[in-house]
């Protein structure tokens, strides 16, 4: 991982962390929000593969878990986008571009399966304790919010990220 | 595969997990970057829940955001808030004047309360006089919401320790009780809301003053279930439910009113009976709050004072 790669990666999570609860807060549709910050490890993972994808979801997860109005036990997003960084990887092609099929795919099957991390662990950890039918409406707004915004947010990041792609990887 | 080829072939060689020469991609995850990244999620959870030593680390990262969240949302909620209303002077003064209003009418409450609870002590001499209770208020506006894929009910504020806030303190709209303080950093606070499955007020029935608990409801829903502590007592539709308060006031300040009473079902497993409690309170639509804090605390914004005049 380059310099540049942790400096743009750290700067896009955390203005995607920011505008998730500042500014998204407003168009909540029951409380749940897009996943922004899930949406830059995945177009990190997406385009670097699953080595990058993992980092970059650790370190995005503890930003969410850290930073206000943050309350649950830390370390919990940081598991969730862990995953989530690690599948997007699975998703990635060697020849070329992703197509938008694949992208919306991958960024389905991550937000499926962080939020649903997320939720067992809070489960296990009795961290809110949780009713099962809260968790799959949650789940499945947020799977709507996702896959409605890919198409919006994430070639804009996919493109951010090939610009810094080494000469020789490509 | 054409990609692989061309790569420069620099790599360590052996063989793969499908028994070939290949040489391993290197942006494929590493077992041990994997192994070390979950024993850190470990660790973190372990350390969170145990004993609580990341409160620093919070508070650095708190630090940093609170005021990006407040920039933000200075800039953006005039747009995504109610169209036409704009954070102008005159919409300052509009604050003003609304939280003065909100204080007075949390003052009216508060002395009708007292002589509730005056009469109260009538018969049990339960209560004490309420009047160490000097409430002053420190305006501030909500800057953050916690999203629903986090399961919890939480809200930034745009004040903290600079303002005089301190973990604890209740937190107050013009309409009702909205939570308490959970943490703080120089600038910025993070408030439990009432609705959090994790919240526990103690409230009374207003009507009946039987005291009880009201505990966050479903989430998403803004609704909150009052459980009396006699089990006798039925709370009826339409009483109004008031906090109770604690000692020292805190973390809730008493009398101040948390909700309607709309429905009482009865459970039969335990064969209590809950009241769904719906909140005065738009949770979705919170902006300007107010911070109880003891009369004559050192603040750097005009607090309200407990007699209702501003006061820098």
């Amino acid at each position: 991982m380059t310099g540049r790669l942790v400096a743009m990666s750290g700067l896009l999570v955390a203005v995607a962390l920011i505008l998730q609860v500042s500014l998204f807060d407003a168009f909540a549709w029951n409380g749940v929000v897009p996943d922004l910050v899930l949406m830059v490890v995945v177009a990190g993972a997406l385009s670097r593969g699953g080595q990058v994808g993992m980092v970059l979801g650790f370190g995005a997860g503890l930003l969410m878990d850290l930073a206000p109005p943050a309350d649950h036990v830390v370390g919990r997003w940081a598991l969730a986008l862990l995953v989530a960084g690690y599948v997007a990887g699975r998703f990635r092609q060697d020849a070329g571009r992703p197509t938008v099929l694949t992208v919306v795919a991958t960024m389905a099957a991550c937000s499926f399966v962080s939020t649903s991390i997320y939720a067992l662990s809070g489960m296990i950890l009795r961290d809110p304790s949780l009713g099962f039918g809260q968790v799959l409406q949650v789940i499945g707004i947020g799977l709507v919010w996702d896959i409605l915004l890919t198409p919006l947010i994430l070639p804009g990041l996919l493109a951010l990220y090939s610009r810094l792609e080494p000469a020789h990887a490509r | 595969m054409t990609q692989l080829q061309s790569r420069p072939v620099t790599r360590r060689e052996g063989l793969n997990r499908r028994g070939s020469l290949e040489p391993r991609d290197p942006r494929s995850p590493r077992r041990s970057t994997a192994v070390a990244l979950l024993l850190a999620c470990a660790t973190l959870i372990t350390l969170d829940q145990t004993a609580g030593a990341l409160d620093p680390a919070r508070r650095v990262v708190g630090e940093v955001f609170g005021p990006a969240e407040s920039a933000v949302s200075t800039v953006t909620r005039p747009v995504t808030s109610i169209p036409g209303w704009f954070k102008t002077r005159s919409g300052m003064k509009d604050d003003l004047a609304k939280l003065q209003a909100e204080n007075a009418q949390l003052q009216q409450q508060v002395r009708t309360s007292d002589y509730d609870r005056n009469r109260l002590a009538e018969y049990d001499g339960l209560t004490k006089a309420a009047e160490d209770l000097g409430y002053a208020v420190v305006p501030a506006h909500v800057v953050a919401l916690g999203a629903a894929q986090s399961f919890q009910r939480t809200a930034t504020i745009d004040a903290g320790s600079a303002s005089g806030i301190k973990p604890d303190m209740t937190v107050v709209a013009a309409q009702g009780l909205v939570g308490r303080v959970l943490r703080v950093t120089s600038t910025t606070a993070t408030v439990l809301l009432i609705v959090d499955s994790n919240s526990t007020v103690g409230g009374r029935a207003s009507s009946s003053m039987k005291v009880g608990f009201v505990r966050g409801g479903q989430l998403g829903g803004d609704s909150l279930e009052l459980q009396l502590a006699d089990q006798s007592a039925t709370p009826t539709a339409g009483d109004t439910v008031v906090t109770w308060g604690s000692a020292k006031a805190a973390p809730y300040v008493s009398g101040v009113p948390i909700g309607k009473v709309t429905s009482v079902y009865s459970s039969v497993r335990d064969s209590s009976k809950t009241a769904a409690v719906e909140p005065y309170v738009d949770f979705g639509a919170l902006d300007l709050v107010g911070v109880v804090v003891p009369s004559g605390t050192k603040s750097d914004r005009a607090i309200i004072d407990a007699d209702g005049r501003f006061k820098k």
